[in-house]
């Protein structure tokens, strides 16, 4: 037997009797513990949970859609009226108040980031030598290839064809995790509910683009620094803006390749680091992630393996031991 | 194997006036996790959009499937490798990791804003195979039923040939009985298969939970955001769970007043120094590889943290075993493993906390008082536990005796 160590028993009665009786529980071991029965048996059921977790993984395959959607910004437009800030809380009903308290410009003396009742805010950066301030609005980025979606355990974000990424709070227990994985950490959640909190985010307005709306913040842009579109034709659009006004811009779409591509654009007359942009890689931090976790854990080998590995260590020892103590024990029996 | 085991009047008592200190911890603690429930997050916590993590995460959850690795170390060498010698050693290991990784989801769930849903981790057809937490989440349930099902030996150990139940039950003492008998005889025979199974599922999620964090990019502090993270973790998951087991036994020994068994302990020590060169060869080769090594020297608050966790955790634990004279020495053994416990410690809150940066920084976060009532009144309630079951159940070894 491989059992836990016979310790309620005296030493000298493990003594009197310890031999013969290791000796039987060890040969025992070597021939039960790591049978190859068992040994398929638990084979099986990780290839078992492998093939559902694979069909699991198959399913969430990124299907982008060639058409799929997404938002430019051009920040040299923007003029910081925040009406955008107040369609946005209208659409999604979150308390909104007047559309003439967007006005108020004390808001932009601290630097905001999204709430969970703000699932937008525009910060104001002031300008280089004197010039006018740039407005950015920020909301959540829908990566091409998002970090909250391959964090999240139950598949409570997902990445749709569309091109938004959008949270289902029938699935979500409340982990948090997709905000510690955001480069952006622009999702936000509601600590004050203790029972029904959510994870809170622009969801592009999924609602009503499926209508054929436009978002609400960019219908309600009343200079058009907001465009709606396919992402493939802004980031053409964005580059012809760039070309025609080389003075105005610098040469640098944000979200065209940050983090493997985000499906909201941004263009603007400084560069993103000054504005506050986090400088990230042209892969999505999911990329690195996915890729040790699936070399680790492909078709099961290196657990399987090492089971295996385990098992044979387990088995040999034992029976160097039973044998050795078979010897022992044929020498002191007479 | 004989069945006869006497509790009898000279084992320890169960309260003494520091158990009632500890039991006051944990009334405190409980009085906090109601007021989460009832209160929400928000409320009792300073965790925020920055931080969504904060030191239930980083102590009760990171540290606390660290620190009871020495049940996977322990099982793995006295069992696998069948070194005798040891055997005494992996019962406490045992009941150690079992009741740590009992917290460890409490503490979890403690977390979860949804913790009503948290069985939603079980549904497959909710399961996201991308997720390293799914993968953590799944293995720690796993291993928690496998440390369960390990420690069912010891149960009917303790019961068979003495339930007594009063009353009108007494009839049922013989069934009962009989089933204990039928249950540990059939343990007896597959326990080989959950012992090895328990060592797999520990190396896969010791090592995931590094993983857990290589997602959060930038925001970890390039001393520590390596894709190596899960080599490190489970390199010091081994090394910190020996040193648990020397420490526990140390402390037993001390507090229920018995020799500590040095010799053994010394000869299991052996592994710490080894375990920490690998890691610190490793380590080095990354920071190199990675060119991070230059923010040791920017005497940020990082570079410092990073000084006192390797130095006090790594280096000085491997000088002290690597002379002789204290590795066989109780002192030597303890000051050794209690700074590897400490050093472990000190890296999973630096990779959970303390050198995570949000994006966007709202305000630092330092923890509630809720939070850290909470966490101390888990502790509490691990040490109470472990004290009751260590004094009523045949755990270890030198208790019997000291008994008898
Ligand atoms: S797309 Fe909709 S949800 Fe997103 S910021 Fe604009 S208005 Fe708000
Ligand atoms: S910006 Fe953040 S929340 Fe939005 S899709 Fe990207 S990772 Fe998710
Ligand atoms: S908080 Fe919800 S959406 Fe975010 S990772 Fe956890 S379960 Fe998924």
């Amino acid at each position: 037997m491989f059992a836990l160590p016979a310790n309620k028993a005296s030493r000298s009665d493990i003594e009197a009797r310890g031999h013969v009786k290791a000796s039987v529980r060890n040969a025992t071991f070597a021939r039960e513990a790591l049978s190859r029965r068992d040994f398929v048996k638990i084979s099986g059921v990780c290839a078992a949970g492998l093939a559902t977790a694979s069909a699991a993984r198959a399913s969430e395959k990124q299907t982008l859609d060639a058409d799929r959607k997404g938002v430019l910004v051009d920040l040299t437009v923007c003029v910081g009226c925040r009406r955008c800030e107040w369609a946005c809380n209208n659409a999604n009903e979150l308390p909104h108040g007047e559309l003439s308290d967007c006005d108020d410009q004390s808001v932009f003396d601290s630097r905001r980031r999204p709430t969970s009742i703000h699932l937008t805010v525009v910060n104001r950066v002031p300008g280089r030598d004197g010039a006018a301030p740039t407005f950015i609005k920020t909301q959540c980025m829908h990566c091409e290839h998002p970090a909250c979606v391959s964090a999240c355990l139950v598949g409570a974000m997902r990445k749709t064809a569309a091109g938004s990424v959008i949270y289902d709070a029938s699935r979500c227990i409340g982990c948090r995790y997709c905000m510690v994985a955001c480069p952006y950490q622009f999702a936000a959640y509601e600590y004050e509910k203790a029972l029904t909190p959510q994870v809170k985010k622009c969801q592009l307005c999924q609602s009503r683009t499926s209508r054929g709306e436009l978002p609400a913040c960019v219908a309600m842009c009343p200079v058009e620094a907001l465009t709606y579109g396919r992402r493939d034709e802004l980031l053409k659009l964005a580059h012809e803006r760039i070309d025609c006004n080389p003075d105005r811009y610098v040469n640098h779409v944000y979200g065209e390749h940050e983090g493997g591509g985000t499906s909201w654009l941004y263009l603007a007359d400084r560069p993103f680091t000054e504005l506050g942009f986090p400088e990230l890689g042209p892969d999505s931090p999911a990329q690195l992630t996915e890729t040790i976790q699936h070399g680790i854990f492909k078709g099961f080998a290196a657990p399987i393996m090492l089971f295996g590995l385990l098992g044979a260590i387990g088995k040999l020892s034992h029976a160097r031991a039973a044998h050795t103590h078979a010897v022992q024990t044929e020498k002191v029996t007479p | 194997m004989t069945r006869q085991h006497s509790i009898d009047a000279s084992r320890p008592r169960f309260f003494t006036p520091g158990v009632w200190v500890v039991v006051a911890i944990a009334l405190i603690g409980a009085a906090a996790l109601l007021a989460r429930f009832i209160f929400g997050l928000g409320r009792v916590t300073n965790l925020d959009n920055g931080y969504p993590w904060g030191i239930w995460i980083a102590i009760d959850v990171a540290c606390g499937v660290a620190l009871a690795a020495g049940g996977f170390t322990t099982a793995f060498v006295a069992h696998l490798t069948n070194r005798e010698e040891f055997h005494p050693l992996v019962r406490p290991a045992l009941l150690t990791a079992m009741i740590g990784y009992t917290f460890v989801a409490l503490g979890v769930m403690t977390d979860l804003g949804r913790f009503w849903a948290m069985w939603h981790v079980m549904l497959p057809w909710m399961w996201q195979g991308n997720s390293v937490l799914f993968e953590v989440a799944i293995c720690v349930m796993t291993y928690v039923t496998v440390l369960y099902i390990e420690f069912l030996p010891i149960v009917c150990e303790r019961f068979i040939g003495r339930v007594r139940l009063p009353g009108a039950l007494r009839v049922l003492n013989g069934p009962i009985d009989r089933l204990l008998r039928a249950l540990d005889a059939a343990l007896g025979r597959v326990m080989s298969v959950f012992i090895i199974l328990g060592v797999v599922l520990s190396c896969m999620h010791q090592s995931s939970l590094g993983t857990l964090m290589v997602i959060s990019g930038a925001k970890l502090h390039p001393l520590w955001q390596t894709p190596m993270l899960p080599m490190f973790f489970l390199l010091s998951a081994f090394a910190v769970g020996f040193s648990m087991v020397i420490f526990e036994s140390l402390l037993a020994s001390n507090s229920l007043r018995f020799k500590p068994e040095t010799d053994l302990l010394a000869r299991l020590a052996r592994f710490i120094p080894i375990l920490l060169g690998i890691y610190t060869i490793a380590k080095v080769i990354d920071l190199l590889n990675r060119g991070a090594g230059f923010h040791l020297l920017d005497g940020s608050r990082a570079s410092v943290l990073f000084i006192i966790e390797f130095g006090l955790g790594v280096v000085a634990p491997f000088i002290i075993l690597m002379v002789d004279r204290w590795r066989h020495s109780a002192r030597g053994l303890f000051a050794a493993a209690s700074l590897v416990i400490a050093g472990v410690v000190m890296n999973r809150l630096d990779v959970f906390l303390l050198a995570y940066t949000p994006t966007i920084e709202t305000r630092p976060y330092f923890p509630a008082p809720a939070e850290f009532a909470v966490t101390a009144g888990f502790i509490a309630m691990i040490v109470l536990i472990y004290r009751f079951i260590v004094l009523n159940f045949p755990v270890i070894e030198r208790l019997e005796e000291v008994r008898a």
